[in-house]
């Protein structure tokens, strides 16, 4: 097990080393938005990953309803929190590349930028749910919150939909092609993001499984000095 | 007892309760109150540009009264116990969150309506569009509001700091609910569009959330 982090650990590495110098240095610059728009290679990569994971964590929520076992509720936190740190980079990135290029920070009124934001809020109130739960059913509330955030998710898109026919939003370029370099970049980049993912992910997910079996040794030992 | 037989008693209970005491009612009157007359401080529009934000302000007005009766939904069946003798007696969940919805659907449409001439005066509200669309907009968005927020009510029962974890989990998943009350009202005040597509999205907002609560209330119940 340990072996296998820290082969991951390289691998991701040597990853992110090149996907850094693919998207400063090798790929070509954009002709018209330029140097800004290499922060494209951090940003989509980032959001596919954050999706991915909450896609993982709405699975796990099921599951764990179903089946009730310990292990889905782990990974349904885990990956919610990771999830949410790479939706922050998403969120952070996209106003420091829609200031130069679309003039304005924020547009309340572009569909995948509310959705992520909504998306976001949704989750850290997830997170805030869990740390805040004191009964020992918190998987349960948890995978049922999580359950109702995932049904939220087409009604939020929809809501930004009509929004947008209302109040027009900056022109992205929707169409046209990727040049095919930019997007082996992207794939690198992306690759690089789900390595990075899956070895926090993983890491984390160990402390949790310690953590939980600490915190079970330490009320039993209490119990048992209790009866003495 | 039949589904609805449970459902009414509990419904009939809370609305006597109430009755007696008036506690959350007057509470959440005199909120709503300072609501609107700090909103007409804060905001000191004219009236055109009053048309504009006045759904918003209205539903932000709406939203705030509704989580203060809200917080108050599960309040007393904790003390003695009664949300334990209720798990453990044979009824089913789902009448009993109908009733608690339906509760407090009651107390904040009632809570609107009084509310509503109060901004009518403050902010010389007219509308522009047809009048009568404002009725499904006000109880479809207070049902989308009631109904998650029993919900998330019952789900914060056994956290720290109950009253403030509603709004948390309450906010964020009521985005869509939200911008569809909020969009069909200034339509009809303003009269600029037609609010019939919000409409559609407050009415699947409510479906997909009231088969969803139902769906999973027992499980929540159950979790406490």
């Amino acid at each position: 097990m340990k072996r296998g982090i820290s082969i991951l650990a390289v691998v991701t590495a040597l990853l992110l080393s090149l996907a850094l110098y693919e998207a400063l240095i090798g790929a070509p610059t954009e002709r018209t938005m330029g140097d800004v728009q290499r922060i494209f290679y951090y940003h989509v990569p980032s959001a596919w990953t954050a999706f991915l994971l909450f896609l993982i964590n709405f699975i796990a929520s099921i599951v764990y309803l179903i089946r009730r076992n310990p292990k889905t509720d782990i990974l349904a936190l885990v990956s919610a929190e990771v999830g949410v740190v790479f939706c922050t980079v998403v969120i952070v990135t996209g106003p420091i590349w829609a200031r130069p290029v679309w003039g304005i920070w924020w547009a309340a009124g572009d569909i995948r930028l509310t959705t992520t934001l909504v998306l976001w809020l949704i989750y850290i109130s997830y997170l805030v749910l869990r740390r805040f739960s004191t009964s020992g059913q918190t998987p349960v509330i948890a995978a049922v919150l999580a359950i109702f955030g995932a049904l939220d998710v087409p009604l939020v898109y929809f809501s930004i939909w009509f929004f947008r026919t209302q109040h027009p939003s900056p022109v992205i370029g929707g169409g046209g092609s990727l040049d095919p370099r930019m997007a082996h970049v992207l794939l690198i980049n992306w690759a690089a993001f789900l390595c990075l993912a899956w070895l926090v992910s993983w890491t984390r997910y160990r402390l949790e499984v310690v953590k939980r079996e600490v915190e079970e040794a330490q009320a039993l030992e209490s119990l048992l000095e209790g009866s003495r | 007892m039949s589904f609805f037989a449970i459902t009414r008693a509990t419904l009939e209970k809370d609305i006597r309760l109430e009755w007696r005491s008036k506690d959350a009612v007057n509470a959440m009157l005199f909120f709503a109150l300072l609501v609107v007359v700090i909103f007409s401080f804060a905001f000191d529009p004219t009236a055109e540009e009053s048309r504009r934000i006045a759904g918003g302000l209205i539903w932000v007005a709406f939203l705030f009264a509704a989580v203060v009766a809200l917080n108050q939904t599960w309040a007393r069946e904790l003390r003695n116990q009664v949300l334990d003798a209720y798990r453990v007696s044979p009824a089913p969940a789902n009448p009993l969150f109908l009733a608690k919805a339906l509760g407090n659907f009651i107390f904040v449409a009632i809570l609107e309506a009084l509310m509503t001439p109060l901004f009518i005066v403050f902010f010389k509200l007219r509308a522009l569009g047809e009048t009568w669309d404002l009725l499904p907009i006000a109880l479809l968005g207070t049902w989308a509001l009631v109904v998650n927020g029993t919900f998330f009510a019952a789900m914060s029962l056994r956290t720290r700091s109950r009253e403030i974890m509603l709004p948390l989990l309450l906010f964020p998943i009521s985005v869509p609910a939200l911008l569809g009350m909020v969009n069909a009202t200034s339509a009809v005040l303003s009269g600029e569009y037609s609010p019939r597509v919000w409409i559609a999205l407050l009415l699947a907002y409510d479906v997909v959330f009231t088969i969803a609560c139902l769906y999973l209330f027992e499980t929540v119940l159950e979790a406490e």
